[in-house]
């Protein structure tokens, strides 16, 4: 078993190297200059040179490419080509901090809400309950979600004030109800996106498990109904699930660019968009490296989990 | 018979919605269930006796109904109790021995906890001690190491062990009554006759009754006290087995006894009696006898005017119209081969081309169409992801250097348990596997292992026959579409309609088969389909792997005499690949008898069928549930389970072996003995001794004999 997770470990190093090597590579293909896009079109011939010094530009393209990987290895991810020039690291961990509470927050909300729609779904298979579900949940995805989040603060926020919630968040002071507030918007536009597959996946899930024998067997063993289902049924539906919770958790860490700008959430994906649009390019590396990182782990994790939640293949 | 019965079944009837119309599934069947008594129930696929089982427990789909009758419990009705009322019953009283118990277990637990749920479930026992009671049942169907296999996965434990697991989990609550859905079908038979004494044991022990529903009327023989014939959904006769088997009366039992393949047989060149036609859906039934349309003796009575179940005798009961001239001898109910009529009819015309001269020029060509030698063959080793996960290489031998020669128009069956490398050695011919090692010729031309490697004229010469012809039709082409593209993929002439409709009427299908898609067919038309496929191009030598396995006997008989015919005039071979003993003798003239991927006998299939034969083939004949009502069987039981180590050094069957004379066969490899006419058999006792052994029989056989008469 470690030597399983050794091994993705590595896997997951090799593919680090392949990515940011392709990130840098786009960054020289798309046209324009990095010094003149960021010092201006009146920008001297000197003031240039010196940026592009400063910067380590000065050098042939793979050349900049290995310098930044040393670097890089060595924890130093270089300082960002705008805002003051400050030090890339901590901005993208503070960013990646909020992102990770973002993404925490939306999947405690829509994990559990999702199981169960989807379960009851399955059990009223063909009812107008199924029916309501599964049209309900589906609707809810076809809405982008800025049009999800409008409406959110219209109705929350504005209309019913009682509720104290902040129409955009700023990052607040530490308390955990302070959190949960600012959050609680951004997460539900983002639950609702994720509703819909979710609770889908567990419905087919669960249909496809009532059929199996082993669930006629519970059943003529006299286990009450409740039984069957939670202990019997949803233990082998929601393996799927667990996958799909993985790729939706990076996602929710690299991917929430529209929810991010419309609660003026301070998140990395915003952040992302913000390096790409100026060429920003040590910025630019370092938020995609830890997209995938987490990417990579988090389907790590979903893995090991259904190796451990599924006998069959724990035990070969 | 007791005064209270245990369970009553009174003028059932259940209906299926099918759209907004509900069909009549089950029709008044009424049967009881004496205290101790183990009761058969037998039917055809498609009969509905899976679906009366479960509604005996009043277990019902949710697109069915109980529309007449009752269902009583103890002379409590059950119809009346509610869901929460029958969930105290379910798994206490009434328990259910599933058909498929890989399927009926919850892969993502220990078997143990499985067994313990019941016991916490409705003796509300504590968790540690459900899980005591749980390994002494697992004791009790006679797992030794009961601990360690409790705490073992369902995909762990071998089919034999998962079906020991069922039984515990069925008898931990000391049930009324228990419900055998098939529990033996998917087992070998060996390990089959090992739980069926496990069954009469522990139903005698815990004083239980039964309803042991099977198609197999060899098993319901060995284990019934009263059998019930269902077709249709109704009872055609009910009665003691003892005198059914004896004498049976209604024309549909007479009919299904006399499909059934007998090992006495031999490959001679009787066919087996067969019953016309197919079970007609259950919503198409006539108003008169549902049996007329195919019954031998059909009056026009029978087609207007439905019989009575009337009871004719002492417990006995049947419903035909003319049981009285059979009951009294004057009528003779016979079964010809209609599937040989039909063959009459077309008198001689060839129907496959170029077939002829391939047998004209038979007398210049090889005695062998297929010799394969030395072939050996392994399987896993280490797979990417054992690599990844750093496990240990599993690597198995699945045949170990056997060599296998087909005679010209002729049959060799191969037999053997699953795990014994029978079906990885045919594969290995037909390239579906590439062999590791062997050398091989085709009508004494070198056949590549490798499929790929292997010209065109010599892969239209070997074809293969599944066990399941429904998963080797395509189900979006139609049957002449199948045939065509068959045909135009092996052959050079252009394709006619008319050679399709030939093909067709070989495997006497008539020619409006050819619009239809497999879903339009029965299991027994379609591999008759599949059969017209191996034979378009007239192959050399035909691969069957266990053909008529998932079949049932009445059509199983049909199928194998089509295969005898087409034989005799395609002047093909046939390597024939069974765990059936039965249909094998029907078939083959040649038998290889294989363990553990290794040759124990060959020779005719009369030589190995008698005495001597190897240990291991008496225990595989020995095992197989007779329905001769005459028939002496011994009874040998292979109690271990076979062991993958065992034979590194010396014989692969020692450990399990009931003849086995000391450690020279773990140690030694045993020698070859010729019995003479090619007849061998690999074992460390001498000939003259096996003979004696078995021609005294074993002190076993009486006690059995007694208990099956009593």
């Amino acid at each position: 078993m470690t030597g399983y997770i050794i091994r993705r470990v590595l896997l997951l190093g090799l593919t680090l190297l392949v990515t940011s090597a392709l990130v840098f590579a786009l960054t020289q293909i798309v046209p324009g200059d990095v010094a003149r896009l960021i010092l201006g079109r009146d920008a001297s011939a000197e003031q240039i040179a010196t940026f592009k010094a400063q910067f380590g530009l000065d050098v042939s393209p793979p050349q900049q490419y290995i310098n930044w990987l040393g670097r890089f290895m060595v924890g130093d991810w270089g300082r960002s080509f705008t805002g003051g020039n400050l030090p890339v690291r901590p901005l993208v961990l503070e960013r990646l901090g909020n992102s990770m509470r973002l993404a925490l927050m939306t999947l405690l909300l829509s994990v559990p809400l999702a199981v169960f729609l989807g379960m009851i779904a399955a059990l009223r298979e063909n009812t107008w309950i199924d029916g309501v579900i599964s049209i309900g949940s589906l609707a809810v995805v076809g809405l982008p979600e800025f049009v999800t989040a409008l409406l959110l603060i219209n109705g929350l926020a504005l209309g019913v004030r009682e509720l104290g919630l902040p129409s955009t968040s700023m990052v607040p002071n530490n308390t955990l109800e302070d959190w949960v507030r600012q959050l609680i918007l951004p997460a539900l536009t983002a639950t609702f996106v994720l509703l819909g597959y979710i609770a889908r996946l567990t419905r087919a899930g669960v249909l496809e498990e009532l059929k199996k024998p082993y669930v006629r067997m519970a059943t003529l063993k006299g286990l009450p109904r409740r039984t069957v289902i939670i202990k019997h049924v949803l233990r082998n539906a929601l393996l799927p699930t667990i996958t799909v919770i993985a790729i939706s958790f990076g996602w929710l860490i690299g991917g929430l660019v529209v929810i991010e700008t419309v609660f003026n959430y301070p998140g990395l994906g915003s952040l992302l968009v913000e390096a790409v649009k100026q060429k920003n390019l040590f910025l630019m590396q370092a938020i995609v490296m830890l997209v995938v990182t987490i990417y990579a782990l988090a389907n790590l994790a979903a893995d090991l989990l259904y190796g451990v939640l599924n006998p069959r293949i724990r035990l070969g | 018979m007791t005064p209270q019965p245990i369970l009553e079944a009174e003028h059932l009837c259940i209906d299926y919605r099918l759209g907004s119309q509900w069909i009549n599934a089950i029709r008044d069947v009424s049967l009881t269930i004496g205290a101790g008594e183990i009761h058969g129930l037998v039917g055809e696929s498609g009969s509905g006796k899976s679906t009366l089982a479960l509604a005996l427990m009043r277990y019902l789909a949710p697109n069915a109904r109980v529309s007449q009758g009752d269902i009583r419990l103890d002379g409590a009705s059950l119809l009346s109790k509610s869901r929460s009322e029958m969930e105290q019953i379910w798994g206490r009283d009434l328990c259910l021995v599933p058909q498929d118990p890989l399927a009926a277990l919850n892969p993502a637990y220990t078997v143990g906890e499985q067994i313990a749920e019941v016991t916490r479930q409705h003796q509300g026992l504590s968790k540690s001690e459900a899980w005591a009671g749980a390994v002494a049942m697992l004791q009790k169907v006679r797992i030794s190491d009961a601990n360690a296999v409790a705490q073992k996965y369902p995909h762990q434990l071998s089919g034999g062990m998962q079906q020991r697991v069922v039984i515990a989990m069925a008898l931990n609550t000391r049930p009324r009554l228990l419900i055998l859905d098939e529990p033996t079908t998917a087992l070998d038979v060996t390990t089959q006759a090992v739980i069926l004494d496990l069954f009469r044991e522990l139903l005698q022990e815990h004083q239980a009754a039964a309803l042991y529903v099977s198609h197999d009327l060899g098993v319901i023989r060995e284990m019934c006290q009263r059998l019930t014939v269902l077709y249709c959904g109704e009872v055609m006769a009910s009665a003691p087995v003892a005198g059914v088997y004896q004498r049976p009366i209604h024309p549909y039992t007479i009919g299904l006894l006399a499909s059934i393949p007998r090992v006495e047989i031999g490959a001679s060149d009787t066919r087996l009696p067969t019953i016309p036609g197919t079970a007609p859906s259950l919503s198409q039934r006539g108003q008169g006898c549902v049996f007329a349309p195919r019954c031998p003796v059909v009056l026009d009575r029978c087609l207007t005017e439905k019989p009575e179940l009337e009871t004719i005798s002492h417990e006995r009961m049947v419903k035909c119209h003319r049981w009285g001239e059979i009951d009294a001898g004057t009528l003779q109910v016979e079964y010809k081969d209609f599937t040989a009529e039909g063959q009459k009819s077309r008198g001689t015309e060839k129907i496959f081309s170029g077939k002829e001269a391939k047998q004209e020029a038979a007398q210049g060509t090889p005695e062998y169409v297929l010799k394969a030698q030395q072939m050996s063959k392994s399987f896993g080793g280490r797979s990417l992801l054992k690599r990844l996960l750093m496990q240990r290489s599993s690597r198995v031998q699945a045949v170990k250097d056997v060599s296998v020669s087909v005679r010209r128009y002729s049959t060799l069956g191969l037999v053997g348990e699953s795990g014994s490398g029978k079906t990885t050695l045919a594969r290995c011919i037909v390239g579906l596997e590439t062999a590791d090692d062997g050398r091989m010729t085709l009508l004494d031309a070198a056949l590549p292992p490798a499929l790929a490697d292997r010209p065109a004229a010599l892969k239209r010469e070997i074809q293969m026959v599944f066990q399941n012809p429904s998963d080797t039709l395509n189900p979006y082409q139609t049957v002449g579409q199948m045939l065509r593209r068959t045909l135009e993929r092996l052959t050079s002439t252009k394709v006619t309609e008319q050679r399709i409709s030939e093909l067709l009427d070989a495997v006497r299908l008539s020619s409006d088969y050819v619009n239809r898609f497999p879903n339009e067919l029965s299991g027994g038309e379609k591999q008759r389909v599949a059969l017209a496929r191996a034979f378009a191009a007239s192959p050399a030598l035909v691969v069957a792997d266990e053909p008529t396995s998932a079949l049932d006997v009445s059509v199983q008989a049909v199928i194998l005499n089509l295969l005898k015919d087409l034989r005799a005039r395609e002047g093909a071979s046939y390597l024939f690949i069974s765990h059936d003993l039965r249909a094998v003798s029907y078939l083959a003239d040649w038998l290889i008898v294989m363990y553990q991927g290794e040759i124990m006998e060959e020779g005719t299939t009369e030589h190995v069928y008698s005495i001597p034969s190897h240990p291991y083939t008496e225990a595989l004949i020995s095992a197989i549930p007779s329905t001769d009502p005459l028939g002496k069987t011994k009874h040998i039981r292979l109690m271990a389970e076979p062991n993958q180590n065992a034979g590194q050094r010396g014989c692969p069957f020692a450990g399990r072996c009931p003849r086995q004379i000391g450690r020279i066969c773990e140690d030694e490899i045993p020698p070859w003995r010729e019995a003479g006419d090619d007849h061998r058999i690999r074992c460390h006792i001498p000939l003259d001794e096996l003979t004696r052994l078995q021609t005294n029989g074993t002190p076993v056989q009486a006690d059995m004999d007694k208990a099956v008469s009593a």
